[in-house]
């Protein structure tokens, strides 16, 4: 009974994994197809690659998004730390509720409302529709993700590390510099990383605040999608895949060695 | 000395208000504004009444009720799978990769669909070769549901993945003990025990549900309008902001009743879309 029992699970489980898999690897296997289609696959080939690398408006689309993701989690990281220092610091309990309230706001807000609003703003602010107000809308969706990151860091610190350094003469500048900003670094990391992630994998708000000019690659993926199959899309998906999975296992491995090291320091 | 230290508070309380009263208050205030607004800019109450016309009042209605579906079907194929993943071995691992293709651009999943459903796509021809003959997939009501659980499904087992780990082992054990069998230990202890992750996990599918319009632009072939579609549309192709922001306004009271009945500030797992 029991071993059968187990079967089963694994069944489950396994079945699970393949339809989670599966469309990640039809769209791989495709990519290498020399038909042109996504339904016959008629023979090896690389052309879609080689086509790829040679498609400038496409590198530059990719160039974008690359730029885009790490100047917002870059300044969404700075702007998420004050906000967590400004929360950790406030002295009322009704301003730190209602700060993080606030915060809370655009983590639970969908993208369509997100984009709609921004657009909105960034019309009556006058900012033209392009780099600058994607890049606006990424750093606001990013920061909220930040500060929650960041705060438990800082709330599991304690207050008498502060004491201490102040008493010994430490300038505020120093407090932060010093004794703040490298104990709460592990939440920094987990907050950039998470802003990157929320970049690159941002469609709906870009969508809506990406005027004519200006496009990122889910913009582009969604616009070329509408036109029908092109296995350019394909290849692309291959690499930015494989780029996920290294990136996704480099975090594991430096989390995993992370939690060792503090592990072995107490 | 505690003069510096009180310009530093200062100095991260106003940075902090001033931005979350740029992109946090004044965008919501917007579009609130911009709902009183009719498409020739004259203020009226125009949009409300649209908005409780049959037409909109049919759209919410069904847009609810594919969202119910979408949350349910992910719940019903992610609490097992959260389950079984807390007995694994390797748990941290296999679950690293049940997360792992909800980094992958949603887009591109959608993309993939267009590619399998299709017409001579793998699923029709294995429906061929089993001799039920070539269908229609693509553009139907049950592709919409299909893939926007496939995508889904890993926010769904997150939280009740972390409540499930949660809970004490003895419970179970007790349970058991004192002579509940495998169901009613199941249905007693566990589940009530791991209600809050089930609840996160609704919050974390059912309002992107709501609000989802590229898949249904691309899966479903403009058959299905939820919220969000609407909303996309009168903002970017009809070009009336004042109509959007109202379904907008009843988006974010759906959003707010949702969080209300769900009741889990947390927000735990921190997943948009």
């Amino acid at each position: 009974m029991k071993p059968k029992k187990f079967k089963l699970a694994n069944l489950y489980l396994m079945a699970v994994f393949f339809i989670l898999y599966a469309p990640i690897l039809y769209l791989v296997v495709y990519s290498f197809n020399s038909g042109g289609t996504m339904s016959n696959f008629e023979g090896f080939t690389l052309d879609w690659y080689k086509s790829l690398f040679t498609d400038t408006r496409l590198l530059v689309i990719v160039l974008n998004t690359i730029v885009i993701a790490l100047l917002s989690a870059t300044i969404s990281t700075v702007l998420g730390v004050i906000g967590a220092l400004a929360i950790y610091t406030a002295r009322q309990r009704f301003t730190k509720t209602s700060l993080l309230s606030l915060n809370n706001v655009l983590i639970v807000s969908p993208d369509v409302i997100i984009g709609a609003s921004f657009l909105i703003l960034f019309t009556m602010l006058g900012i033209q529709l392009g780099f600058y107000s994607v890049l606006l809308a990424h750093i606001a969706f990013s920061v909220p993700i930040v500060v929650i990151l960041v705060l438990p860091k800082l709330q599991e610190m304690s207050p008498t590390l502060i004491d201490a350094s102040r008493d010994l003469g430490a300038s505020t500048w120093d407090v932060l510099t010093k004794v703040i900003l490298p104990y709460i670094t592990p939440g920094i990391f987990a907050g950039f990383f998470t802003a990157l992630t929320y970049s690159l994998d941002d469609f709906a708000v870009t969508f809506f605040v990406t005027g004519n000019g200006f496009t990122t690659l889910a913009v582009e993926v969604y616009s070329r999608a509408r036109q029908g199959i092109s296995l350019e899309i394909n290849a692309l998906s291959a690499i930015l895949f494989l780029f996920t999975l290294i990136l996704v296992l480099g975090y594991y491995v430096l989390a995993q060695r992370g939690g060792k090291a503090k592990e072995v320091r107490r | 000395m505690n003069q510096t230290s009180q310009t530093a508070k200062t100095v991260y309380l106003t940075t902090y208000w001033l931005w979350i009263a740029l992109f946090v208050i004044a965008p919501l205030l917007l579009v609130v504004y911009y709902s009183f607004f009719d498409i020739e800019g004259n203020l009226s109450l125009e949009n409300y009444q649209m908005f409780f016309t049959s037409t909109y009042l049919t759209m919410t209605l069904s847009s609810f009720w594919y969202a119910f579906l979408i949350t349910f079907f992910s719940l019903l194929i992610g609490y097992p799978t959260a389950y079984l993943l807390t007995k694994t071995k390797h748990k941290q691992l296999w679950l690293l990769l049940i997360i792992l293709p909800s980094w992958i651009n949603l887009l591109l999943k959608a993309y993939a669909f267009l590619g399998i459903f299709g017409t001579y796509g793998i699923t029709n021809q294995f429906l061929e070769a089993i001799g039920i003959g070539t269908r229609q997939i693509l553009f139907t009501d049950f592709s919409f549901v299909f893939v926007s659980v496939y995508i889904f499904i890993p926010f769904m087992i997150l939280p009740i993945y972390n409540a499930i780990e949660k809970l004490p082992p003895s419970l179970v054990y007790a349970s058991r003990d004192l002579g509940a069998s495998n169901w009613t230990t199941f249905r007693r202890v566990i589940f009530p025990l791991t209600l809050d992750g089930v609840k996160s996990g609704i919050q974390i599918v059912f309002i992107p549900a709501l609000s989802l319009f590229m898949i249904t632009r691309l899966i479903a072939g403009n058959r299905v309008i939820t919220l969000g579609t609407a909303i996309e549309q009168q903002f970017l192709v009809t070009q009336n902001w004042g109509m959007g922001s109202t379904i907008a306004v009843f988006l974010i009271l759906a959003m707010v009743l949702v969080m209300v009945i769900t009741r889990d500030w947390g927000a735990k797992g921190a997943v948009r879309r």
